[in-house]
């Protein structure tokens, strides 16, 4: 896993709440034995090319090309408990999601990937949308070190996340490493509860 | 000094604690850990390359379920892809000696069904799956819920979970459930009141004399579904109505051992004074049959309301979520939802595939015809139902209405085995997700109970189910 410490990008915004994890990698996507190749499935059956008033899907529009951060509502990830969707907003190039809350299992599944889950309070949430609607390819900044996210004008907002999950993506180094390190202790249970 | 009373949650999480340091997560013993083909290939091949073997194959059990046919053996392949998935967990259970309930063992079935049906699922029990709707199991208060496959292979790896403990919510129902009026109408009237993100960071304990009245089978229905309400896990507090439904099951513990382990489970329910960082009621009597309008679990309505219009509701957000959802769905709003045409029905899934569900269909079934147009699929969630079926004879029932009968498996809830809705089409179907494309790309699923999906599989239509009932 590549540590995560800092990260200017632009933005792809997608101002939907419940965005479910069957949007995110449609199931018919999930006949793999890796993790390789979802980058391209990402928002499989929502893509479309811009064309005549029609501005097209958000990742398939110019301006976000390159973004390294989604921008999205409410309660991100809901629905199937499917790793597929991390792995597949991660193919795309994407390292962090912004919202105003995230779904249980989405939010582990995302940490474990060097996917960074930014949950903003509405007004910061909301002041965002404002400034990246103005100007679709400004940049924002994600600093975990501070836990704070950067906006294009100067304004910053913190943001919560667990301080293990948080060491670990700084360190670039996956949870494992403690559980097996525990061997003592597990084995201890197990002979206490059979 | 005297313990302070607890709830259900709080017990079977303080024993399973198996290390709680300092600004570290929980670490969480697991008890069951079930695996299914979909979810479990990069966890394999996770711990191959750290060179880790399974620390215990003796709690772990596998089986296949989302990318099967549910045709007949010998005429059905679903793809390339999909039978290399099953043969990949045919070699990692082989290798790892993990038991195996492959196609053609006679506990193979839906990884929720067979859990409980084969006497895994037992109360107190911490119970994992790579599938969120591991939280069915919670039906017969073990601690059960969805992982990732990263956490996947923690617990092939070290049978244990990092996690951070949740809050608790309590769904209380009380009163008794009209005629006509299932699990399934209960749990979609709950997501409804309190939304796909209203349980988020807790677990559910549903209480109430309604929920105590439901069977075995019943309250699996309203677990299941918590996931939906965004909860991690929902849990019911064993009864004699779980004892009696789990005895004599193949890995329930038999004679002396059953007694002390019933006489255990029985000190597992919420003591007296404790309390839920949250409570919500509801009156069973004001539950009406519910069908859903739109592409999440929460756009639910009573199946005798008016679809719901943008301008009912004041929050911006809301509203433009009411409009996609019925742009995509394309229904009007402000219409009544019975009489809306219906293509497919589809009875099945981990949420209403078992033997009662099937009796609830039949029942509506019996001496009626599928209406002209409309593809019927019936799917058991297990070898066990559809025999079981066969033996009461419902699948003739099923046969001669004009209906599918068809191998268990999860089939068009997921519509990854071939089984699927064409673009345009309108599903009744009593599966638990009606997000877009979900059962088949540019398909549109209304959620129901088994009454009220084989009461459209007559008519062709939206239809009340009351009104079809023998009185
Ligand atoms: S029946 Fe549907 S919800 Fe249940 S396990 Fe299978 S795919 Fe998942």
């Amino acid at each position: 896993m590549q540590p995560f410490t800092r990260l200017t990008s632009r933005v792809a915004v997608l101002p939907v709440d419940d965005v479910d994890t069957d949007q995110v990698i449609p199931a018919r996507f999930l006949k793999i034995t890796d993790k390789v190749g979802l980058g391209d499935k990402l928002f499989a059956d929502w893509r479309r090319a811009p064309s005549g008033d029609d501005p097209g899907f958000v990742l398939d529009r110019p301006e976000t090309r390159g973004a390294r951060v989604l921008f999205v509502g409410r309660n991100f990830g809901c629905g199937s408990s499917r790793e597929h969707a991390p792995w597949a907003l991660c193919g795309w190039g994407f390292a962090a999601v912004v919202a105003t809350s995230f779904a249980d299992i989405f939010r582990t599944n995302a940490l474990k990937n060097g996917l960074l889950p930014v949950a903003l309070d509405e007004v910061a949430h909301a002041h965002l949308r404002a400034l990246l609607d103005a100007d679709p390819r400004a940049e924002v900044t994600v600093d975990l070190e501070a836990c704070v996210l950067r906006m294009p004008d100067g304004r910053e907002a913190s943001f919560p996340i667990d301080g293990f999950a948080r060491r670990c993506l700084l360190a670039g180094i996956d949870e494992l490493g403690y559980l097996s390190s525990l061997d003592k202790d597990i084995s201890r249970w197990e002979a206490e509860h059979g | 000094m005297s313990t302070p009373p607890r709830t259900l949650f709080e017990k079977i999480w303080q024993r399973h604690v198996v290390a709680d340091e300092a600004e570290h997560p929980t670490v969480l013993y697991v008890d069951l850990h079930l695996v299914h083909e979909v979810t479990s290939p990069q966890a394999f091949a996770g711990l191959a390359a750290r060179g880790l073997g399974v620390r215990r194959p003796d709690k772990t059990f596998a089986t296949m379920d989302h990318s099967t046919p549910t045709l007949p053996r010998h005429l059905a392949r679903v793809d390339a892809a999909a039978e290399a998935q099953l043969a990949e967990l045919e070699r990692n259970c082989a290798k790892h000696a993990i038991p195996l309930f492959g196609l053609d063992h006679e506990h193979h079935g839906i990884v929720h069904v067979i859990g409980p049906e084969l006497g895994l699922t037992q109360p107190g029990r911490t119970i994992v799956c790579g599938d969120s709707h591991t939280s069915t199991h919670g039906a017969f208060g073990a601690l059960a819920f969805g992982i990732g496959t990263s956490e996947v292979e923690h617990v092939l790896a070290t049978q244990c979970l990092l996690q951070h403990k949740a809050r608790t919510l309590e769904v209380r129902v009380d009163g008794a459930l009209g005629r006509g009026v299932t699990a399934k109408d209960v749990i979609l009237a709950v997501i409804a009141r309190i939304g796909t993100g209203g349980g988020a960071g807790h677990v559910i304990e549903y209480t109430g004399s309604a929920i105590g009245a439901l069977d075995m089978e019943a309250r699996m229905t309203v677990c299941n579904m918590s996931i939906e309400a965004g909860a991690r896990a929902g849990l019911v507090a064993p009864d004699d109505t779980t004892f009696a439904w789990l005895d004599g099951r193949p890995y329930a513990p038999r004679g002396a051992a059953w007694d002390r382990a019933v006489c255990a489970w029985r000190a597992l329910a919420t003591d007296e004074g404790a309390t839920y960082d949250r409570s919500v009621t509801f009156d069973a009597a004001e539950i009406a049959p519910m069908i859903t309008w739109g592409t999440h679990p929460g756009m639910g309505m009573r199946i005798d309301g008016r679809v719901p219009s943008a301008e009912s509701v004041d929050d911006p957000a809301d509203r433009r979520a009411i409009e996609k959802a019925l742009a995509y769905m394309g229904l009007a709003p402000g219409e009544p939802i019975v009489g809306q045409r219906v293509d497919v029905v589809f009875v099945g899934s981990c949420t209403n595939s078992r033997m009662s569900d099937l009796r609830a269909a039949a029942s509506i079934l019996r001496g009626r015809r599928v209406a002209e147009g409309v593809r019927a699929l019936i799917v058991p969630g297990s070898r066990r139902v559809r025999l079981e079926a066969e033996r009461e004879g419902l699948d003739r029932v099923f046969r001669e209405a004009g209906a599918e009968w068809r191998e268990p498996g999860c089939s068009m809830c997921i519509a990854m085995n071939g089984d699927e809705i064409a673009p345009g089409q309108y599903a009744v179907s009593t599966s638990n997700r009606n997000f877009e494309g979900r059962q088949g790309k540019g398909g549109r699923t209304l959620l129901a109970s088994p009454l009220t999906a084989a009461a459209a599989a007559v008519t062709g239509r939206v239809t009340d189910p009351r009104s079809l009932l023998a009185s």
